[in-house]
């Protein structure tokens, strides 16, 4: 079999595809993270949280959420449906009831905050993080359920080099195709315009008739909504865990960190190029591979600190 | 006492030697002299993290790594070199202080909500770290630590001597603190609190100051941390985990955010709650603890001791 440093070659490309997958994670969630904080001024800690919250879905669709018993206290009330989707449907369910859980976080909470310093949104959001999290420990308890691959993306391509998981393929291709698609929403159309407006200046943005306020209650609730997709996205590929949110979220601020806030585009390359990193670093280096990240963060933050493609204000 | 401050008016005077004295006494009233010594090692904590975020502005999410740093190096210290508790407890101390160094150095180059996030990953760092290395027993912990003597002299296996040990440090924090916050090192950082940019023009070289106030809080959390283990007998991953580096935010914020005794206030809240809830709750608590925190964020920004002195300021204008 060939070999690069010593290395199989099909071990490689293997964890480089891992590696790859886990970037497009990455990917969506630091997009999510900087379109909330570049209109809202909110570091939103709660994103692993929803992230996780969009795993569960899905594999509770899969399992059958039953609303014709739901236990409150000691009755039983029949509310009279009983839902049961697959992978496909989850993927709107998903990012739709996320999304939902946006706007009543927003709504209630996160909108009293903004006049007061950034600190209280993250703090806030932390909180929310506990909660959501602390309630699925309840309920589900801390070990890991596995979701099956849907049924047409099963199965692996052989592209001669290396032996591709079809699965790992479309998350790639999906979080891209989302990625841009977000990134060409922001940057190429009307809407997007008067959303980089209303980060500069809100005021005047409010004052030429468009509804400000409604403008940022979507724009957390989108982000959120990326959260929960990423987490369908990867139901199949990882243990479904409350837990599987609060690792990652730190390795995601890491990611922000490095592409620089500012940019929509720089947290998309520095999400995918971060995983690749990891993916490398896992097969000549193992022991380093959870912290590569944080590593790399570091040197970063002593050569630009405002990050890769961030500009120093 | 005029050296603690021209800022501590009489009331706030009275109400901290009250509290020394119910400290002093309270282990012979019935409290279990091992729950207040756990509390004190958080207050000292809290103290510490309130030097940065009350007085300097620094909001670190990643203090747990000092707190729970030191308890390892302190609880190896204890166990494998058999060192006597105090040079134990300054080995802890000194691992934070060099952690502090290296971590401050790093983050003080961004601020606000940066320096929020670049601590708390570079937090997640040591806990790998701490995670994967050998002397720390990884998943389980180090456990059963004995606490020696102190000075090679006084037991501490006796929970009044220990009791007292914890106080008499938990005293001498509170007091470097204030001095601290009351010299003129402590105006320049109230200074870079309220505007840097402008500190930066009087000429004041901020960064350093900055990463000084970094590597100090950063000593003071390991001394709580490495306390905490001659209290508990144990160091375990939990003390590092950012959950706990959370926790001690909560209890700066609940007891109020930038007041002196607020934090020390806040630790007994939230380590008596969670005594409290453990055996009632269970795996409740940590939804209890994030809806405080949202309660707190939303609803009690000023915190105990920041109504307190509002209210006494209100009455004061009344009069």
């Amino acid at each position: 079999m060939t070999e690069i440093f010593g290395v199989p070659i099909q071990a490689l490309f293997g964890q480089l595809m891992l590696g790859l997958v886990n970037g497009s994670f990455y990917a969506l969630l630091s997009l999510g993270l900087a379109v909330i904080f570049g209109l809202l001024g909110v570091v939103n800690f709660a994103h692993g949280a929803m992230y996780m919250l969009g795993a569960y879905i899905a594999w509770l669709g899969y399992d059958g959420i039953d609303l014709t018993h739901v236990q409150v206290g000691s009755s039983v009330l029949n509310l009279g449906v009983k839902f049961q989707f697959n992978f496909w449907v989850a993927l709107l369910v998903g990012p739709l009831v996320v999304g939902l859980v946006g706007v009543v976080v927003e709504k209630a909470m996160l909108k009293r905050l903004y006049k007061l310093d950034p600190l209280y949104g993250l703090l806030l959001t932390f909180g929310l993080a506990l909660i959501v999290q602390g309630v699925f420990l309840q309920y589900y308890g801390s070990s890991g359920q596995s979701y099956d691959t849907p049924e047409a993306l099963t199965g692996a391509t052989n592209l001669g080099f290396m032996i591709l998981p079809n699965y790992r393929g479309f998350v790639v291709a999906a979080s891209l195709v989302i990625c841009f698609g977000t990134w060409f929403l922001i940057e190429r159309t009307r809407l997007g315009s008067m959303l980089r407006a209303g980060t500069e200046n809100p005021a005047l943005v409010q004052a030429f008739g468009v509804n400000v306020p409604l403008m940022v209650t979507l724009t957390y609730a989108g982000g959120a909504a990326l959260a929960g997709l990423a987490g369908v996205l990867a139901a199949p590929v990882i243990q479904v865990t409350p837990l599987m949110g609060s690792n990652l979220i730190i390795v995601v601020f890491a990611v922000v960190v490095i592409g620089g806030m500012g940019s929509i585009i720089g947290s998309i390359v520095t999400g995918l190029v971060l995983g690749l990193v990891e993916g490398l670093t896992r097969v000549f280096y193992p022991e380093a591979s959870n912290v590569v990240v944080f590593f790399i963060m570091a040197i970063v933050l002593m050569i630009r600190p405002a990050g890769l493609f961030g500009k120093e204000k | 006492m005029n050296w603690l401050g021209q800022g501590v008016d009489r009331a706030g005077k009275i109400a901290w030697i009250a509290a020394l004295a119910i400290l002093c006494v309270a282990p012979f009233l019935g409290v279990y002299p091992i729950f207040v010594a756990q509390a004190l090692c958080f207050a000292i904590f809290a103290m510490a993290f309130n030097l940065l975020l009350g007085y300097t502005g620094l909001l670190s999410f990643g203090h747990a790594a000092f707190f729970g740093g030191a308890a390892y190096v302190t609880a190896w210290l204890l166990q494998e070199k058999h060192l006597t508790p105090e040079l134990a407890l300054l080995g802890g101390v000194a691992g934070a202080a060099a952690a502090g160094a290296v971590v401050g150095a790093i983050a003080i180059r961004r601020q606000g909500i940066y320096f929020a996030m670049v601590t708390l990953a570079l937090s997640q760092m040591l806990f790998f770290f701490f995670l994967q290395a050998s002397f720390t027993g990884g998943e389980n912990g180090l456990n059963g630590i004995e606490r020696g003597k102190l000075f090679g002299l006084i037991p501490l296996d006796n929970d009044l001597a220990l009791y007292f040990f914890v106080l008499a440090i938990f005293v001498g924090v509170f007091l470097l603190v204030l001095r601290i916050v009351h010299s003129p090192y402590g105006q320049v950082l109230k200074a870079i609190r309220e505007n840097e940019p402008r500190a930066i023009s009087l000429g004041y070289n901020v960064d350093r100051y900055k990463l000084l106030a970094f590597v100090l809080s950063a000593s003071l959390a390991g001394l709580g941390g490495a306390l905490k283990v001659v209290v508990m007998h144990l160091a375990t991953l939990g003390d590092v985990r950012w959950e706990q580096s959370g926790e001690v935010i909560l209890m700066t914020l609940l007891g109020g955010l930038g007041t002196f005794a607020g934090p020390a206030v806040g630790a007994f809240v939230v380590v008596g709650l969670q005594n409290y809830l453990s055996d009632r709750a269970g795996s409740w608590t940590t939804v209890i603890i994030g809806a405080i925190f949202v309660l707190c964020v939303v609803a009690f920004r000023k915190g105990f001791v920041g109504e307190l002195l509002a209210w006494q300021k209100r009455r004061a204008k009344k009069a």
